[in-house]
C-alpha cells in the first residue's frame, strides 16, 4: 500500500503502467496490484483532478446540511458528484464520514479539511483554489 | 454519585499547553510514566492495567488487561510479538482519536511504549486512516521527536527494551477498522476480514502474536501507569472504569469532543455541554454510539453513559460518538443514508452482508419514494434478521441492528410512508435530497449496478 501511495503521488492517479511498475517492485502480479487498489476509495483507477474535493454526506454532516453544501459545488464546478471537470482542475466527490462531525459540513481539499463549511462559503472556496493558494500539492 | 461534568484526565493542560511539542509535553510529567514503566517488570504492569478496569475504546469495550494477558510471552512464540494501534477511525459519528492525534500525540506514542513493554513487542504499527493527512504530519513529527530524545528506538531511556513505531497509511475503506481486515490491509492486501480463530494474540499480523488497541485505549495507559491501575477505577462507575472522549455531532448547537467520566448522563452531555438543539426545537432520537448502534428515542435521554446502562436499554457505547436528531429527520431516510454507507462499506466476502445491505438500501428507497406496499417493511425486518448473526464480522449486524431499531422505535413513520404513498415530511425533512457517494470504481457504471430484488 505505501508502493501505491507512492506511485499515486507521482502519477497523480493509477494508471496501468503505474500497477506495472509497483508489481514489478514489489514482485507481484499487476492484477493484483490492481486488485488491492480497486478495494481503497482513496486510489483512482481513473485521472483525478488537481484538487480533489470530498464532502461528507454522512448522517451528521447530511443533519447540519451536507446536501446543500454539494449540490453548491456542483452548481460552482459545473460537475456532478464523481465527476471531474474538463480543465482537469477539480475532482468532486460526496465522500462517507471523514471524521469531523461535531464540526459539520467536513469538506477535505487534497485532504486537508476544512469545517463548518455551509452552502454560502462554496463560491469563496472555489475562487481560492482557482487563484492557485489554498491546499497542499499532495494529490 | 453519578458522575458530572467535564472531567479531563487524558485532555488535562491540553487546552493551556501545545502537547504537541515533547517538551511541552514533559513540563506536565510527559514521558515520566514511560521512565517507570520500563523500570517495571510486563506482567506487574498487565495487572496494574487489569486493576484499572480500562476497556477498549474502539468499539467493543473489551478489557484492555485481559487482552493483554493472552499475548503469549516473548519465550513462548518463535515469532517476535507486535502491537497494532487502531487509527482507523470511521465508524460514523467518531472523530475523537484525531483529537488525540493532534493534541497529545506524545500521549499516543508513550503508551505505545509502555504497552510494548507490558507485552514484549519491538515493533509497534500505527494504522492511520488515509483521509488523516494532517494528522499523520503531526504524529511523524512527534515521533521524530520522540527518536531525538530517546524514547522510541533502541535502549529507551537507558534501559535495554527497544521499540520501533511504523505509521501505515490506510486508503479509505471503514471495513479496515475491523481488526482482522485491518491486519489483512497491514500486509498489504485487499481489507477483507478473517476467520477467527485463531485470534490475533495467537496469529496476528505475519502470523505473529498481535495486541490491537484502539488509539484512545492505547493513550490512556500512560495514567493509568502515573496514577495507578487501583486509583483509575475509580473513575467512572462500575463496570465502566475510567474517563473517555465522546464525540457529540448532529442536531445540536456546541458540538465537539468531550472528556466526561463514564456514567454521565447522556442529557447532560447534549443540553449542559452541548448546548441542547439549536433554534429550540425538539429532540427526536439520539445513536449514542456510531451509527452502527441502535437508536435511542427522546425519552431515553436520562440514560447513562456507561457499558451497563446503554446494554439495558438495548444499545450500546460503541465508538463514543453520540449523534442527535431533531424532530426535522425523516426517520426512513436516516435508514436510507445509513444502510447506503454499510452497502458501500462491505467488503463482499459474505452473502448476508453483501446481498442484505443492498436489499435494505433497495426497500428504503421505495419506501421513501412511497413505493413500498405493506409486505415489504416485514421484508425489511426479515432481511436483517437474516444477516443478525449469520456474518463473518460484526459488520453485518451493525448494518441490521441499526435499522432494526429505527423501525421498531419509529414503526408509525415507516407505516405512513405506505399508508400516504410517499414521505409525511413532504420534502421538509432535514435529511431531503441527502446523497450517497457513488463508488468511484464504479461511476461509470452508476445505473447498472441496480440489482432489482424480487419482493
Ligand atoms: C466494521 C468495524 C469497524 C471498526 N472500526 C474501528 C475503528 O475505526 N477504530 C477502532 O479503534 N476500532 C474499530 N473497530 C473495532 C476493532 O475491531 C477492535 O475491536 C478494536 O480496535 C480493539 O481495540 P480496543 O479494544 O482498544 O477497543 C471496528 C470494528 C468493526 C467490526
Ligand atoms: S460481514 Fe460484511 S464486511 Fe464483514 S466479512 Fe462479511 S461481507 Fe465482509
Amino acid at each position: 500500500m505505501p508502493a501505491l501511495h507512492l506511485a499515486q503521488d507521482r502519477y497523480g492517479w493509477l494508471p496501468p503502467e503505474a500497477l506495472r511498475e509497483v508489481a514489478e517492485a514489489l514482485d507481484l502480479t499487476p492484477a493484483y496490484c490492481y486488485a488491492v487498489a480497486s478495494f481503497y476509495d482513496m486510489y483512482h483507477l481513473e485521472p483525478v483532478g488537481r484538487y480533489e474535493i470530498a464532502v461528507c454526506t454522512n448522517v451528521s454532516c447530511a443533519l447540519a446540511g451536507a446536501q446543500d453544501v454539494l449540490a453548491a459545488f456542483e452548481r460552482e464546478l459545473g460537475v456532478q458528484a464523481g465527476g471531474t471537470t474538463e480543465d482537469g482542475e477539480f475532482s468532486l466527490s460526496s465522500f462517507e464520514c471523514l471524521g469531523g462531525c461535531g464540526w459539520a459540513t467536513v469538506v477535505a481539499v487534497n485532504w486537508r479539511y476544512r469545517e463548518h463549511v455551509t452552502a454560502g462559503d462554496v463560491p469563496g472556496i472555489v475562487a481560492e483554489l482557482r487563484g492557485g493558494e489554498g491546499a497542499g500539492d499532495d494529490a | 454519585m453519578t458522575p458530572s461534568g467535564l472531567h479531563e484526565v487524558l485532555l488535562r493542560h491540553a487546552d493551556e499547553r501545545d502537547l504537541t511539542k515533547r517538551a511541552e509535553y514533559e513540563a506536565v510529567g510527559g514521558y515520566r510514566a514511560l521512565t517507570t514503566a520500563l523500570r517495571t517488570d510486563p506482567g506487574e504492569l498487565v495487572e496494574s492495567l487489569l486493576a484499572s478496569g480500562l476497556r477498549g475504546r474502539g468499539g467493543a469495550g473489551f478489557p484492555m488487561g485481559r487482552k493483554a494477558s493472552f499475548i503469549p510471552k516473548p519465550d513462548q512464540t518463535p515469532n517476535p510479538i507486535y502491537l497494532t494501534v487502531n487509527a482507523d477511525e470511521s465508524e460514523p459519528g467518531t472523530f475523537k482519536d484525531r483529537e488525540l492525534m493532534l493534541r497529545i500525540p506524545h500521549a499516543v506514542i508513550e503508551g505505545i511504549v509502555i504497552t510494548c513493554h507490558a507485552i514484549g513487542a519491538e515493533t509497534a504499527f500505527v494504522y492511520l486512516r488515509g483521509e488523516y493527512a494532517t494528522e499523520f504530519d503531526v504524529m511523524a513529527a512527534a515521533l521524530d521527536e520522540a527518536h531525538e530524545a530517546g524514547y522510541v528506538g533502541p535502549g529507551i531511556a537507558g534501559t535495554d527494551t527497544n521499540v520501533t513505531i511504523v505509521i501505515h497509511r490506510g486508503a479509505g475503506a471503514y471495513i479496515c477498522g475491523e481488526e482482522t481486515a485491518l491486519l489483512e490491509s497491514l500486509e498489504g492486501k485487499r481489507g477483507q476480514p478473517r476467520s477467527k480463530p485463531p485470534f490475533p494474540a495467537i496469529s496476528g499480523v505475519y502470523a505473529s502474536p498481535t495486541l490491537i488497541n484502539n488509539v484512545e485505549t492505547i493513550a490512556t495507559v500512560p495514567t493509568i501507569v502515573g496514577m495507578g491501575g487501583e486509583e483509575y477505577a475509580k473513575l467512572g462507575v462500575e463496570n465502566s472504569a475510567g474517563t473517555r472522549l465522546f464525540s457529540l455531532s448532529g442536531n445540536v448547537v456546541k458540538g465537539g469532543n468531550y472528556e466526561l467520566e463514564l456514567g454521565t448522563p447522556l442529557r447532560e452531555l447534549i443540553y449542559d455541554l452541548g448546548g441542547g438543539i439549536p433554534d429550540g426545537r425538539a429532540l427526536k432520537a439520539v445513536i449514542p454510539g456510531g451509527s452502527s448502534v441502535p437508536v435511542l428515542t427522546a425519552d431515553e435521554v436520562d440514560t447513562a453513559l456507561d457499558f451497563d446502562a446503554m446494554a439495558q436499554a438495548g444499545t450500546m457505547l460503541g465508538s463514543g460518538a453520540v449523534i442527535v436528531i431533531d424532530e426535522r429527520a425523516c426517520m426512513v431516510q436516516l435508514g436510507l443514508r445509513v444502510a447506503q454507507f454499510y452497502m458501500h462499506e462491505s467488503c463482499g466476502k459474505c452473502t448476508p452482508c453483501r446481498e442484505g445491505t443492498r436489499w435494505m438500501v433497495q426497500i428504503l428507497r421505495k419506501l421513501e419514494a412511497g413505493e413500498a406496499e405493506q409486505g415489504e417493511l416485514d421484508l425489511l425486518l426479515n432481511v436483517c434478521d437474516r444477516i443478525l448473526g449469520n456474518c463473518l464480522c460484526p459488520l453485518g449486524d451493525a448494518a441490521a441492528m441499526p435499522i432494526a431499531s429505527y423501525v421498531a422505535k419509529f414503526r408509525e413513520e415507516y407505516q405512513r410512508h405506505i399508508d400516504e404513498g410517499g414521505c409525511p415530511f413532504g420534502g421538509e425533512s432535514s435529511l431531503e435530497g441527502v446523497v450517497a457517494p457513488v463508488d468511484q470504481h464504479h461511476a461509470h457504471l452508476r445505473g447498472q449496478i441496480e440489482v432489482p430484488i424480487h419482493a
